[in-house]
């Protein structure tokens, strides 16, 4: 009977090895699909489908589920994906507590993580793990650029905010470890905070050359807003993240003119870009955000792996994602040892064409960047 | 028999023997979801305590799940990080032993609703469930602003506790302790709905004034009962943060005390056996509908709206008839 | 801090507290009269919002968004109040909270489908925009006088209404005593729809008003339906009256706690330690707040004893 039962496996796994000639890959797709910061996990998953339409790539599967923004909800769609749907590879995760939640695990059980927006540092240093790729920045690239791009623009002082989490505090810590200027003032504000009147009065007060804020999501769009309103001259200065496609056409021309740094804009000059943006254009009738153009270079770094490797053979795939052989909506891309990537952060501007808000490309403000946490990863 | 008893009866050896059965047959999947509907029926039981028995509505029972799920991540994250919690007046070291946490969650979740408690049992109607629900969201904005214990990120905690002699990494020894636990909840439960302190406090909810006249102080009663309910509800919050292997502030958000509460309500109030039956369903149905569509959680919100207008027993007294058990 | 700097957050403090109060105001009237308990009361707030929105979008005015935004509000409130809320008045507590519980659900996701997942676009009207100077050289932006003005106007309106007008002698009435007022002959299911649809509307305002300085988007209601909870709290469930003071306390002592508490604790500790423990601080603060009045005045400070 024992004998039998080998016998039959054995015939199934052959079975099974002979349809993955064409090399069949199943990806966990979870993100934040409702409820609050809905529309940037849209962009990515929809970015996603969009390269592997592109592609014809049938032997893909991909299971879509949304984790509401819950880091427990998310670690149950995580299971389920592992144990249940039994996928290869998990991807989609928007917020960094979330990914936080789930990727340990994850990639501890064998599974790969191709991480399409959060990058924390915890996961990019000491906690980096051989399956896990990110494949959009560290948390703090933006940041970073920010700071340098404050240097270049010669801003002598800068009032600096983020709201007061995790995020927040790694977002000054990362604008401060590329400043060079003074430092008048450091304000956390609550997370979901709607009204930042208290914090523009201090702004005002401050006199400093330059504001520098993060205020992902909502918070951005409120504060931009009753900034415009409230007159006030300083330049601000922020990430990309509060400048992106998803929230400008909510801020309108209250966000005219500002700086931003980012790893990718609609503009970028580069043949990839401009025909992922006709086609996301043509596809989904809106202009894709950089949330979009990560989810597309995520399933393009898929895709190129599964060029050269099966994904049965772990170490010949991993090996594959390593090599990074794709064309990158933001031009040049390859992975440091800690697989996050090097790249260019650019300067944006935030101007209307065409009757549509969006980001042209100002110059880059750092080259070939990578993170410092690459350090104290052992890969 | 009466039928209510039959249906009891039924949903505990259904909750037992699916995941037994899904073990055999390698679901692990299925273990795992029969895991959170125990876990999240003991919350509900812990409620229905205080809303049932009591009618003490309270809107902010998301407070003791989360203490009981940062009960866990702090004693596990100090035993991960061998750093000891304080060390004056005594030394206090992080655990991973869940015997020491549920110990943990227990007094801390009952401290809590000690405190909060004695300052909201005072009023009554819809004070009450403001108030409860205020003092949630007092919690949670102490956590998502304390940077220690991972603030907004909550923290993860990559080794699940352990029980011993068993292997709780293993789904179905895992289910099995949820399983024991969420019966002993039910036990306590049902000796309490029949002592005289149970029966008090049942009075004290259709008439408080009647029992003052014979010397019990209902705020005494509701007090105690408060304690015992929001400890109930601790330990299961200190279970879901060993499942999920994570704690976040959002285990004290008002949504989790609305989830918690319409689990009692699906199942049907005041019943014992109401809070597993409306975990039961509650997981289904985030389930199926989850894949159904983005917008799940609107139907979740038209049943609901259903039942509490159509089908005032939930799912156990919809099937058993109207009258409330006594056995 | 200078005075200006100080002058400038009281102002806030007022804004911040006469909007809370168009919120509060409605979910204690609903209370007083029909001693119902709404949680959908922030879903109002957000179709308000989500209405002026879009219709200023296609119109290009603000006013005719904000009428819109009333006129939506009140006909979503009426609508729900006869279809749902209706059949909750002889309920406990607990079925009110779980049905309005229900429609905070239905609404949030039918938004979303209605109108996508990311925020709306809604702007100061031009006329209303950017900073006067105000007496003492203060920089203050006009919106936000604007807003405050509205807000006392509308608080002038329901004290009149209540306490001068037929309507206002009827829903006194129905505070007092539902069952008489209803032998009296007076259309008391009428009644309760108007007065949803009031309260309704004012919310609906609020969102609108709040929507063109914050951002437009599903679940903008319930971090302010929470503060208004604890508003009406503070000042006494069914009191007008009550919910004005608690909300001016509730605004100006959260506006004032973010920028001094960091401020106050940078004298004792290090800056960076300071600015974290005071902002959990006064994160608290107004729940702190609560728990005083609720040990103190269980029935809030201009609530009926109970």
């Amino acid at each position: 009977m024992t004998v039998l039962r080998s016998l039959l496996a054995g015939t199934c796994a052959l079975a099974l090895a002979a349809g993955a000639q064409a090399s069949d890959l199943k990806v966990g797709f979870l993100s934040t699909l409702s409820g609050g910061g809905a529309g940037l996990g849209v962009d990515i998953r929809d970015g996603f489908l969009l390269a592997l339409g592109e592609a014809g790539a049938d032997d893909v599967e991909v299971v879509v589920e949304d984790t509401q923004r819950k880091p427990e909800v998310a670690v149950q769609v995580a299971d389920e994906f592992i144990q249940r749907e039994e996928v290869d590879v998990l991807t989609g995760i928007v917020f960094s507590n979330i990914a936080l939640a789930v990727v340990p695990s994850a990639v501890n059980q064998g599974k790969f993580y191709i991480s399409p927006n959060a990058g924390p540092s915890q996961l990019a240093g000491r906690g980096c793990h051989e399956n896990y790729f990110n494949v959009a920045w560290q948390n703090d690239a933006m940041h970073e650029a920010a700071g340098a791009h404050a240097n270049d623009a010669g801003y002598e002082s800068a009032f600096i905010m983020a709201p007061n989490y995790p995020a927040g505090q790694d977002g000054l810590t990362g604008f401060k470890r590329f400043y060079e200027g003074e430092v008048v003032s450091e304000v956390y504000t609550r997370l979901g905070q709607t009204d930042y009147a208290a914090e523009i009065a201090q702004i005002r007060a401050s006199d400093a050359d330059v504001a520098y804020f993060f205020l992902p999501g909502g918070m951005g769009i409120s504060f931009l807003k009753q900034y415009a309103d409230a007159g006030v001259d300083i330049p601000l200065i922020g990430p990309g993240f509060s400048f992106d496609q998803t929230i400008l056409p909510a801020v309108g021309d209250a966000a005219a003119g500002v700086r931003n740094t980012s790893e990718w804009s609609p503009d970028l000059d580069t043949a990839a870009n401009a025909a992922f943006v006709e086609s996301f254009r043509a596809a989904y009738d809106r202009t894709p955000s950089m949330y979009a153009a990560q989810g597309y270079d995520a399933a393009q770094l898929l895709l190129s792996a599964m060029e050269t490797a099966d994904v049965s053979d772990a170490d010949a795939f991993r090996e594959a994602l390593r090599a990074a052989e794709f064309e990158s909506v933001r031009g040049a891309f390859r992975f440091a040892a800690n697989q996050h990537p090097i790249q260019d952060i650019y300067v944006r501007e935030v101007v209307e064409r065409d009757g549509v808000w969006t980001n042209v490309v100002v110059g880059p403000s750092l080259q070939d960047h990578s993170d410092v946490y690459g350090a104290d990863c052992d890969l | 028999m009466r039928r209510e008893t039959i249906i009891n009866a039924g949903l505990a050896a259904g909750l037992l023997a699916i995941p037994l059965w899904a073990h055999v047959t390698g679901e692990i999947f299925t273990i795992t979801l029969a895991t959170r509907v125990a876990i999240l029926a003991l919350a509900a039981v812990g409620l229905n305590l205080a809303l049932g028995l009591g009618g003490l509505v309270s809107f902010g029972h998301a407070a003791y799940f989360g203490l009981g799920g940062y009960a866990m991540g702090i004693l596990a994250f100090h035993a991960q990080t061998y750093d000891p919690i304080f060390t004056w007046p005594f030394v206090f070291e992080g655990t991973k032993q869940m015997l020491v946490i549920w110990a943990v969650a227990l007094v801390a979740s009952g401290l809590a609703a000690a405190l909060i408690g004695m300052l909201t049992l005072h009023t009554s109607g819809a004070y009450f469930i403001m108030a409860t629900l205020a003092f949630g969201q007092m919690f949670y904005y102490l956590f998502v602003s304390w940077p220690k214990y991972g603030g907004e990120d909550g923290m993860a905690i990559y080794v699940r506790n352990d029980f011993p002699g068993l292997n709780t990494l293993d789904p179905i020894q895992l289910f099995v302790i949820c399983y024991a636990l969420l019966m002993a909840g039910l036990f306590v439960s049902w000796r309490i709905a029949r002592s005289p302190f149970g029966l008090a406090l049942q009075a004290a909810r259709q008439n408080a004034e009647r029992v003052e006249t014979v010397g019990i102080r209902p705020f005494r009663i509701r007090l105690a009962a408060f304690v015992i309910s929001g400890m109930i509800t601790g330990l299961a919050g200190a279970l879901m943060a060993d499942l999920n292997r994570f704690v976040g502030p959002t285990m004290f958000s008002w949504h989790t005390s609305g989830e918690i509460m319409v689990l009692v309500i699906l199942g049907g109030v005041a019943r014992l056996y109401g809070p597993v039956a409306g975990a039961a369903l509650f997981v289904l149905l985030e389930h199926w509908l989850g894949g159904v569509s983005d917008y799940w959680l609107a139907f979740v919100g038209a049943l609901l709206l259903l039942v509490v207008l159509f089908a005032r027993g939930g799912l156990i007294g919809s099937l058993a008839g109207r009258e409330v058990a006594h056995d | 801090m200078t005075t200006i700097l100080f002058i400038e957050q009281v102002l806030n403090g007022l804004q911040f507290g006469v909007m809370l109060f168009l919120m509060a105001a409605g979910l204690t009237l609903v209370f007083g009269v029909m001693g119902l308990i709404n949680l959908a009361h922030g879903a109002l707030y957000m179709v308000g919002a989500f209405a002026a929105a879009s219709v200023a979008a296609a119109t290009g005015s603000f006013l005719l968004g904000l009428i819109a935004s009333l006129a939506a509000a009140a006909m979503a409130g009426a609508i729900v109040e006869i279809v749902v809320i209706r059949r909750l008045y002889r309920r406990d507590h607990l079925d009110q909270v779980l049905a309005t519980f229900a429609l905070i659900l239905i609404f949030s996701e039918g938004t979303r489908w209605l109108f996508g997942s990311f925020p709306l676009y809604l702007d100061i009207p031009e006329a209303l925009s950017g900073p006067v100077t105000l007496p003492g050289g203060i920089d203050y932006p006009l919106y936000r006088l604007f807003i405050i003005a509205v807000g006392l106007a509308v608080a002038g309106f329901l004290f009149w209404l209540i306490a001068r007008t037929r309507l206002g002698i009827r829903i006194r009435a129905g505070e007092a005593d539902r069952e008489m007022i209803a032998a009296l002959g007076v259309d008391i299911s009428k009644l309760y729809t108007l007065v949803f649809a009031l309260g309704a509307a004012l919310a609906g305002m609020a969102g609108a008003l709040v929507g063109a300085i914050q951002s437009v988007e599903v679940g903008m209601g319930e971090p302010v339906l929470i503060l208004a909870f604890v508003t009406i709290i503070i000042g006494g469930i069914g009191s007008i009256k009550g919910a004005f003071v608690g909300a001016l306390l509730v605004g100006l002592i959260d506006t004032l706690g973010r920028t001094l508490l960091p401020i106050a604790f940078g004298t004792v500790m290090e800056a960076s330690a300071a600015t974290t423990v005071g902002s959990a601080l006064a994160s608290m603060l107004i729940y702190i707040l609560m728990a005083g009045v609720l040990i103190a005045r269980p029935q809030g400070l201009f609530g009926a004893a109970a």
